[in-house]
């Protein structure tokens, strides 16, 4: 029962594999449907990790997914064949070695940016947070549209496509893997301590601070490699494709599937991503659909979906 | 009596033109059972305060185990050993009776990050040894079998308890209780006196008790002082204190002659 995690991890891993050796047979549209939810996955579940378990409200995961989508395309754009050349030339093995390095380039530019805009802002609360994180996604989305040598504002094309549904769901299941194993474990608790009560946590030892900057810098990570997923696959980014309506789709996906559910909120972000294509003839209704279902969800099921499965399960186990 | 645990040199705190806490000097030592009274706005909470690194002294100097008593937060005060509870009970609502203890097991951890992701052999062996110390503060309080329960789900008496454990899971020196006698009735408040008596001598450790209820404070407390003011005005043992009368004054007025 300890080992279940890596269990997990493993057979989810396989599990990708398996179905990414198939991904031939799959319909084009549907294998598209299957990245973006493995990209959303990515996003929501590391912005839970900031937004719900830590409970400092961002919303500025959008800005940290442009910064890690604009530094990965510009190195597979820019810089690709000194790179390649390291690895010896260009072959399948070298392209998804580098392909990888793109990645956590851009989640660790993310992050580093991450580390930036938290340690002064983290000493905010609330709205205040959520405002300086709203500025600090705007200013990204205005620095790269005004910035000639990645596109401007007319972006960023011919960016290779690496990803493959993979690449997509295996960084997807190690997120959630990362993210659920370290929130359950004594370390891990100091999350949700700061998150119930700042005074009191910090009365007990826990550095608050430092929690809130851990949970920050590792949700921007993430966020930066969803992005390089993302350039990757579509291969064409703008800098409008990471505006303040991004950062509120992943913030829906957050609080439709429970803050702080990790299954919840990936269950969210399949629902969220599939239903977003199933609206594709209501496009002009899409927001007002998505908004009523939030007022209806906060009025029935305050906790998300699924909320707390914890406390689901104690209560089965008593009534049994 | 040895060199004092706590011991406040001449503090002032000053908030604008007031003063809450002016010319203090204060010792506690190693396990000894301290009560601080006061009326009203005496200065007490500021005192706790002060210890616990939420203010700092404007002027004057506060020493813990014979050494500057200076940290950059509240979190590193804990370290030294210091623990507090709250007037008003703040636990980690969200948790589970076991995780709020678990919570101040932290303070101790030797593996961070790296383990927790890793679940190797030394991840299992320190989550079970904290596992065990909690179970065990737990069922020493009577809380054991509720380890899973929401902590809100509590009766008003087992959260105040919850509290104490919890303060007692990151290895204190110094126990500081404000109000714990707070909203409690007369069974409550004596259960309350056995059971900070029992914590006393079973951990090994000073408390710092801040009340209001008398009873309590005069019961339990080797020792008493009284704030008033922001100043000391009494201080001795509670037979003392309870004839002194500036500390009649302070609490009833003078007398009309």
């Amino acid at each position: 029962m300890r080992r279940y995690p890596q269990i997990a991890l493993v057979i989810g891993l396989v599990a990708s594999a398996v179905v990414s050796f198939f991904s031939d047979a799959i319909d084009g549209y549907a294998l598209n449907i299957l990245i973006l939810v493995g990209i959303n996955i990515i996003l929501a579940v590391s912005l839970n990790l900031v937004n719900g378990h830590t409970g400092q409200f961002s919303l500025g995961h959008a800005g940290f997914m442009a910064v890690g989508a604009y530094v990965s395309s510009s190195l597979s754009l820019f810089a690709s064949e000194p790179i390649l050349k390291l690895l010896g030339g260009s072959g399948p093995v070298a392209n998804n070695v580098f392909f990888i390095f793109l990645l956590i380039a851009g989640g660790v530019a993310a992050a580093i940016c991450g580390l930036l805009v938290g340690i002064p802002s983290l000493r905010l609360k609330g709205d205040y947070l959520a405002i300086v994180t709203l500025g600090f996604g705007e200013i990204i989305r205005v620095v790269f549209q005004n910035t000639e040598s990645v596109g401007g504002a007319r972006g960023l094309g011919g960016i290779p496509q690496f990803t493959t549904l993979f690449w997509t769901f295996a960084i997807a299941i190690v997120t959630i893997y990362v993210i659920g194993c370290m929130v359950n474990s004594t370390y891990g608790r100091g999350f949700l301590a700061v998150r119930d009560d700042e005074l009191a946590a910090e009365a007990m030892g826990i550095n608050t601070l430092r929690y809130k900057v851990v949970a920050f810098v590792l949700g921007a990570f993430f966020a930066g490699i969803a992005g390089g997923l993302y350039a990757h696959y579509i291969q064409f980014i703008t800098p409008e494709g990471f505006n303040f309506l991004k950062s509120i789709d992943i913030v829906v996906m957050v609080i439709l599937g429970g803050m702080g559910s990790t299954v919840g909120v990936t269950v969210a972000a399949i629902g969220l991503t599939y239903a977003n294509e199933l609206l594709r003839d209501a496009e002009q209704y899409r927001m007002i659909i998505f908004a009523l279902l939030l007022i209806v969800l906060m009025i029935l099921r305050p906790q998300g979906l699924i909320g707390d499965l914890k406390w689901l399960r104690k209560r089965k186990k008593k009534t049994a | 009596m040895s060199a004092p645990l706590l011991e406040f040199d001449a503090v002032t705190v000053q908030f604008g033109g007031l003063k809450a806490v002016s010319d203090l000097t204060l010792g506690i030592a190693d396990r000894e059972l301290v009560g601080l009274i006061g009326p009203n706005g005496a200065g007490k909470t500021t005192v706790f305060n002060l210890i616990s690194g939420v203010y700092t002294p404007t002027a004057g100097s506060m020493r813990y185990q014979g050494k500057p008593l200076k940290a950059s937060r509240p979190s590193k005060i804990a370290g030294f050993g210091i623990a507090r509870t709250f007037q008003n009970i703040r636990l980690f609502k969200s948790l589970s009776v076991f995780d709020n203890v678990r919570c101040a097991c932290n303070l101790h951890l030797r593996h961070g990050i790296s383990h927790a992701l890793v679940r190797g052999g030394a991840f299992w062996k320190e989550e079970g040894e904290i596992e065990r110390e909690a179970m065990k503060l737990l069922d020493i309080f009577e809380l054991g079998e509720k380890r899973d329960e929401p902590c809100g789900s509590l009766s008003y008496g087992d959260q105040r308890r919850l509290e104490i454990v919890r303060a007692l899971a990151t290895r204190p020196r110094l126990l500081l209780l404000d109000e714990p006698a707070a909203g409690m009735n007369p069974t409550e408040k004596a259960n309350l006196m056995t059971l900070i008596r029992f914590v006393h001598d079973e951990f090994q450790l000073a408390i710092l008790l801040v009340e209001h209820d008398m009873k309590v404070v005069m019961g339990i407390c080797q020792r008493i002082v009284v704030l008033d003011y922001g100043q000391k005005i009494a201080e001795g043992t509670p037979t003392e204190v309870r004839a002194n009368p500036k500390v009649i004054e302070a609490y009833l007025g003078k007398e009309v002659s």
